[in-house]
Formats: C-alpha cells, sequence, structure tokens
C-alpha cells in the first residue's frame, strides 16, 4: 500500500490506506449529538505583528458545566513557520492537529521544500472540510491557523492569519483574530487596543489582556491561575521560527497584566 | 507452436541479478559513515534529483540506480514512517523496521517480477554515539547488511570500501569525515585508474546530526559544503524553531531540514 503512485499529501495516503486514521471518516451514531459529551477547548487568539504573528490561548477544556482540564495546550507549532490553535471538540482537534502536523512533514520530507504558507492554510481548509459530518452532530472543530510568509507578497506583511469556519471555509484576517467560545470578548478587547505594527513584546501582553477579558465574561475560558501557576500558551512565528514562550516569560507576562487589573479590573 | 525453453532457477536468479548488477554500475557511487557528530551521507550527483533524503527524525536514506525506482522506494519509506509514528509514537519508528520493509519489498520484487530494480540503498539511524548509530544496506535482491561504521554503494563499491576501512575513524570530526568519503568517491573512475579531484557542485551532502533534537537530518549545501570540503568547521545554520529555548515538556520538532535549503535553493 505505501508504493501506490499518487501526491505528497499525507493525508490523501490515509484516504486510501487506512482512513480509519482520519477523524472526518469514522460514523458517529446519527441520534448522537456528541456536544456536551467529549471536552472543547475554547479562546485562541492570534494578533499580527511588526516581526510576524503571535498566537496564544488559555488552558481551559470544558464539558458542559464542568471544567474537563485546567492545563490543556491547544496552541502548537505546525511545523518551522507556522502555528495552530484549536478550539472546539478537543479530542478530534488535537488529533486533527496532529495530522496536520504529519502532513506537512510529508510533503516536506517528499517534496524537499516546504509548502507555503497559502498551501498549508489550503490543506487545513480541506482536512476541517472531512470533518463537516462529525461537525454537525456536535463535534466541531474550528481552528485558527497563523504564520510567517518565507516569500509574501507585501514584505511588511509576512505573519498572516487565516480563520475557518466549520465547513471549510478558509478566510485571511487582517490584524487581529480570535475562535472559541470567549473569542466574542477578546476581539472586542483587542479592537480598542490594537494597532497595526505592533511589536511582538507589546502583542502578547495585547493577547494575555485580550484572554483576561475572555475569561471575565466567559465561563469556558480559563484566566490566569496564579496559585497553580498556569498560565496561557503565547507562541511566536517569526523569521526566527516558531518559539513558544518559556514559563519564565509567560509568568512575568502574566502577573504584571494581573497586577493591572488589581487597580483597575476593566483593564 | 512456440517452443517453450527450460531455464533453471539458479540461472534465471543469475540472469537477474546480473542484469541489476550492471544497472546499478553505469550509476555514480555513494557513501555513508559515521563520525563524531553524527552519520555524513555523500553521493556524487550532478543533477538536482536527490538521491540522500531523511526518512524521519533520527533516519536518513542514500540510494544508488535507477531514479524512479529509488525514488518510489523514498517515498514508501516516508509515508511507512510517518504513517507508523502518527499511529504510535515518534520514538517507535526505527531504522530496522523500515530496512526490514525494504528487504521483503526488494526481495518479492527480485523474486517474483520479470525485472528486478536496479537499486541500492542504505538505511542510516544515527544514535547517541557512533557505536550506537545503525547502518543498513539492502541490496537489488533484498539482501541486507548490517555494516556498522560505513559503506559503499554503487558500481565500484568494493573499491570505495577499501579506501574507507583503511582510513574510517568514527572519532573523526566533520570536516575529516567529508574528506575521507570525497576521497574514497574520487578514487574511482579516473581515467587510467587516476585519482578524481570532486568539487562541490559535483556533491550531494547531508548528515544526520548527533547533537540535533527532534529532527537530525540537514543537508550541507552552498557555501556550507564549500568550506566543510576546504577543512572549515561546520557550523549548523540556525534553525528554525530555536528562537529561544524550548520550554519544558515540549519536544516536537518543529524544525524542518528541508526549509534549511529554502535561502540555497542553488543546488
Amino acid at each position: 500500500m505505501f508504493f501506490e503512485p499518487g501526491t505528497s499529501s499525507f493525508t490523501q495516503f490515509l484516504t486510501k490506506a487506512a482512513p480509519e486514521l482520519l477523524p472526518g471518516r469514522r460514523p458517529v451514531p446519527p441520534q448522537l449529538s456528541g456536544g456536551d459529551l467529549a471536552p472543547h477547548g475554547t479562546t485562541i487568539i492570534a494578533i499580527q505583528t511588526a516581526e510576524g504573528v503571535i498566537m496564544a490561548g488559555d488552558r481551559r477544556a470544558t464539558m458542559g458545566n464542568l471544567i474537563a482540564s485546567r492545563d490543556i495546550e491547544k496552541v502548537h507549532p505546525a511545523d518551522a513557520y507556522s502555528l495552530i490553535g484549536i478550539a472546539g471538540t478537543a479530542g478530534i482537534g488535537i488529533e486533527l492537529m496532529r495530522i496536520f502536523q504529519v502532513e506537512l512533514e510529508h510533503y516536506e520530507k517528499t517534496e524537499g521544500t516546504m509548502l507555503s504558507l497559502d498551501g498549508k492554510a489550503n490543506r487545513l481548509a480541506s482536512m476541517i472540510r472531512g470533518n463537516l459530518g462529525a461537525a454537525m452532530q456536535g463535534l466541531a472543530v474550528v481552528p485558527l491557523f497563523a504564520g510567517y510568509d518565507l516569500t509574501p507578497a507585501d514584505p511588511a506583511k509576512a505573519g498572516r492569519i487565516f480563520s475557518y469556519d466549520v465547513a471549510g471555509g478558509l478566510y485571511e484576517e487582517t490584524g487581529y483574530d480570535a475562535v472559541g467560545s470567549g473569542s466574542l470578548f477578546a476581539k472586542s478587547a483587542l479592537k480598542k487596543k490594537f494597532r497595526a505594527g505592533v511589536s511582538t513584546e507589546d502583542a502578547i501582553v495585547l493577547a494575555v489582556e485580550a484572554l483576561y477579558d475572555a475569561a471575565d465574561d466567559d465561563t469556558a475560558t480559563g484566566g490566569p491561575d496564579l496559585t497553580r501557576k498556569i498560565y496561557p500558551v503565547v507562541m511566536t512565528a517569526t523569521a526566527d521560527g516558531t518559539h513558544r514562550l518559556t514559563d519564565t516569560e509567560i509568568t512575568a507576562v502574566a502577573e504584571r497584566v494581573v497586577a493591572g487589573r488589581m487597580e483597575n479590573p476593566g483593564g | 507452436m512456440a517452443m517453450q525453453f527450460y531455464a533453471s532457477p539458479e540461472q534465471v536468479q543469475r540472469d537477474r541479478s546480473e542484469y541489476a548488477r550492471k544497472g546499478i554500475a553505469r550509476g555514480r557511487s555513494a557513501v555513508v559513515l559515521s563520525y563524531t557528530g553524527g552519520i555524513l551521507l555523500v553521493a556524487e550527483n550532478l543533477t538536482s534529483l536527490r538521491k540522500i533524503s531523511e526518512l524521519y527524525d533520527r533516519i536518513g536514506f542514500a540510494a544508488v540506480g535507477r531514479y524512479n525506482e529509488f525514488e518510489s522506494l523514498r517515498r514508501a519509506g516516508i509515508r511507512m514512517a510517518d504513517m507508523l509514528g502518527l499511529s504510535y509514537d515518534r520514538r517507535d519508528v526505527t531504522g530496522r523496521a523500515l530496512a526490514n520493509a525494504y528487504t521483503q519489498t526488494l526481495g518479492a520484487i527480485f523474486s517474483e517480477t520479470q525485472k528486478p530494480y536496479e537499486v541500492e540503498i542504505c538505511v542510516a539511524q544515527v544514535g547517541t554515539s557512533p557505536e550506537a548509530d545503525e547502518l543498513y544496506r539492502i541490496t537489488y535482491d533484498g539482501s541486507v547488511m548490517d555494516e556498522p561504521g560505513f559503506m559503499a554503494m554503487g558500481g565500484q563499491a568494493e573499491a570505495i570500501a577499501a579506501v574507507l576501512k583503511d582510513r574510517h575513524d568514527a572519532s573523526a570530526d566533520a570536516p575529516q569525515a567529508l574528506k575521507l568519503a570525497v576521497e574514497a568517491l574520487g578514487s574511482v573512475g579516473g581515467e587510467n585508474g587516476n585519482r578524481r579531484e570532486l568539487e562541490a557542485k559535483q556533491l550531494e551532502v547531508a548528515v544526520l546530526d548527533r547533537a540535533r533534537k527532534g529532527r537530525a537530518f540537514r543537508r550541507i549545501t552552498g557555501a556550507a559544503l564549500t568550506s566543510l570540503l576546504e577543512g572549515g568547521k561546520d557550523v549548523p545554520e540556525k534553525e528554525p524553531g530555536d528562537a529561544g529555548a524550548p520550554a519544558p515538556g515540549e519536544d516536537k520538532p518543529t524544525t524542518s531540514a528541508a526549509s534549511e535549503g529554502a535561502d540555497s535553493n542553488d543546488e
């Protein structure tokens, strides 16, 4: 089965060789709504910066009115220059993210060159499209994809953000975007504070502030947890590649944001 | 009525072997050897069609012979490795498993089809020390040899291997190892049995870097190769994904070997 002629796409290979490994190919019982049975991941934010792009996600996963996880990680590197954040059904989201990582690496190894950023975004769209059936039954996944474009049309806009809908619709965003249940509040916060060409350091603070605002008004989004020292996952993608903020870096930012809210709860 | 001639199985095997060996002998050779910093893979290659490739995190691939045949073997290897890594874990993909799959495939092709593959391939897995490196050489008939330390493939493999055998030293550094590999490749094929001097543009060079986390495969091209041939140090280009210290617990290989070639596409 490994010798079939075909494209350099790993998911297309899996559809032939092992379709059961693809999340969208598994039948879900028709009467069932998976809605509250599986943990849900919530708010993810991406912001364009002068150097590239950053992505941040809170750490909460919920199951109905329960907190399923306090320290889930929903923002991951997709490859050396791009980031993916997952909102929606956590199990399927994480599986989709892993397959997407292999998809990009597989292309790169087979062809000896990386996919373009648009190529990566399109691949992810078709993978979301494959999950439409499950999405209609409550197991929806909506990712946020962002990356540093190595060959941008406009060099000043090398950091790019792509959002998706459950049907696999792909939309390029300008400036910033958010997905998940708290995204409404996060985007409202960003709308007031975001300025084009913001530096990476300032954007990280903006993102943590916006996640704080989301957690303030949305029960499914987790705020900075000072007692357990659980803070948002923040990653950057720049010309130097992807980088995940270390615990020390993010602790400093999160503590500063929380201290600011002690003075002024509204930010 | 056509007369059916009897051919003994021995005769059939001999004919096929001879056919495959002749095909392989027409092409240029390749060598793979362990050195202190990892495993060095060097092929004599004037074209941009590659003979050396990455299979997985710690595993590399080198081949000589007919391009379309070893290319389909290479793609199959990447597919298998990626599928195993996705279904189990990245650590569960081993060079031995891939070598076994290749011997099965090549063995079946040799005995069951009209025409054997005219290829010889190497599966190399870098370990924590030169003693822990694994080099498998798999020939057109599916036989596999575990060749610790060094190996040569191609038409005049014996002569090249003789040079390597005399001078191979697992504690050599990268410039010394490359010098030996290039001299070994140049020791055959000259007019009247003279030595040939091989230049950077005639070589395809890659290493499986022992020190690198995650994906160890790295191509050495362009200026870096010229300088290494002149005895300069092997300085890895700045790796994407290493923009800062990785956060604890994060061991996902986000760097990509192929992406390094992105700024030196002149090979």
